[in-house]
């Protein structure tokens, strides 16, 4: 069982669909009981990264904390991928999982921004998540933030120089892009996530 | 490299996708569920299901055919057509969408922009704007589908959006919309140059090089296109092989 963490920021409906359409089982939850006791996590993400703040008000740190260090996997993606990260300057006093090194930071005024639209991934080391995908995958993206690049990071994509599109270490996986909206090579990508061993 | 988007608009009315020129001569032009898939498997980077009639009793109908377009799409899908509150946008994010277009209840109330992008993010608020140039030669924001003037201009009202939280400008030529005579580039050019958020032109595609010129000319982030891909005269294909081949990034093989 995937649980798909609501935490009251947007809309979950499409990363649900995703995993319907995949034969996956899941269910979407705010409560850290389910949290836990699901084999796999996915953390959504739209808007700003205060939001993030109501996964401390509705005990879903710990929770999440436990199911990591249970070495379950965790996909966060995009203000999901960037909870993972120390914090970001889109909401300083809010702390992130502090699991990959580095805050994120907003696009310079050089360029338009959001980013939004289809970029392409430029695979870095070894991903687990880009599996069986050519060199050449486009994926959507929509977001102001980026992450860093650092030891963790196994794809790049270039907006206003190169950022993190893709962090991947042990059981924890993140995805700056959404996968769900990123026709069949954003499937392909969470079918990968679906099939990883529990 | 971020590429240029083609999005496929679907006009729909009752359920059903509809196309005439300058919004009049309405023709039946299929099913939304069935053409959304059709176009984002031939390429379509989204797809904009536009209710235009968006009457109280048609809003039933509108859910349904959102909940059905989205059902297995999975490329990103924006619904406008008489969103007036919050409410009316969270039922139509419910039901699968991932971005909402708001117009006239922007105009009339543009405190509705931030109320929405407070609660679902900036990135799913689309602000439309259509736009006709009236007897002063100025370009001015036109509502009710161009039969009220409000005497904006249309690069104010842009800058206004954005500052209250826009995501994207979906920008509509209505002088040119339906005539598939090729988009008003200096206006888009005139509104992408005005604002940091991209700006997606609309109103005019006829061929694949009217794209090439209003991402080179009209400095477009996206452009939308309907009737062209609806009866099958162009092709997404075509249109973005002709991208490609002026040196516009484009999103290919999709």
């Amino acid at each position: 069982m995937i649980a798909i963490i609501d935490y009251r920021a947007g809309n979950l409906a499409s990363v649900k669909k995703a995993f319907d359409h995949l034969g996956a089982e899941c269910l979407v939850t705010s409560g850290p009981a389910e949290a836990r006791s699901a084999n796999k996590l996915v953390l959504p993400g739209v808007g700003h990264f205060s939001a993030t703040q109501a996964l401390d008000e509705l005990g879903l740190r710990p929770a999440i904390e436990e199911s990591i260090s249970a070495g379950k996997p965790f996909l966060g993606i995009c203000v999901g991928m960037q909870w993972m990260f120390a914090g970001s300057s889109e909401a300083p006093q809010v702390r992130g999982l502090g699991l990959f090194a580095g805050q994120c930071s907003r696009f310079s005024s050089a360029v338009k921004s959001p980013h939004v639209g289809w970029n392409t991934l430029s695979p870095r080391g070894r991903s687990r998540l880009l599996a069986g995908l050519s060199d050449q995958v486009f994926a959507y993206f929509t977001h102001s933030y980026r992450a860093p690049i650092g030891a963790d990071c196994v794809s790049t994509t270039t907006y206003d120089g190169d950022f993190a599109s893709i962090v991947e270490r042990g059981n924890l996986f993140g995805v700056q892009f959404h996968p769900e909206k990123s026709g069949d090579a954003g499937l392909r990508i969470l079918r990968n996530f679906v099939e990883l061993p529990c | 490299m971020l590429t240029k988007r083609v999005i496929a608009c679907l006009d729909c009315q009752n359920g059903r996708v509809v196309k005439g020129v300058q919004f009049l001569d309405l023709r039946d032009a299929g099913d939304p569920a069935e053409l959304a898939i059709t176009h984002a498997a031939a390429g379509a980077d989204e797809i904009v299901l536009l209710d235009i009639t968006a009457t109280h009793e048609a809003r039933k109908t509108l859910l349904d055919t959102v909940r059905r377009t989205a059902q297995n799409l999975f490329v990103p899908l924006t619904v406008g057509g008489g969103i007036q509150t919050v409410d009316d946008a969270a039922r139509v994010f419910d039901c699968g969408a991932d971005k909402i277009s708001i117009n006239s209840a922007a105009v009339t109330r543009p405190d509705l922009i931030a109320e929405i992008g407070s609660r679902f993010g900036s990135q799913a608020v689309m602000v439309a704007i259509d736009a006709k140039c009236n007897e002063q030669g100025i370009d001015e924001v036109v509502t009710a589908g161009g039969r009220n003037a409000t005497g904006r201009r249309v690069v104010d009202w842009a800058r206004e959006a954005e500052t209250r939280g826009a995501g994207e400008i979906l920008l509509t030529s209505m002088r040119n919309d339906g005539t598939q005579a090729g988009f008003d580039c200096a206006l888009t050019s005139a509104v992408a140059e005005s604002v940091q958020v991209p700006v997606i032109a609309s109103g005019g595609a006829g061929n694949e090089r009217h794209f090439v010129e209003v991402f080179e000319k009209g400095r477009a982030d996206a452009a939308l296109a309907a009737s062209i891909l609806h009866f099958g005269t162009h092709t997404i294909a075509n249109i973005k092989l002709a991208m490609r081949n002026a040196g516009i990034p484009v999103r290919l093989p999709c």
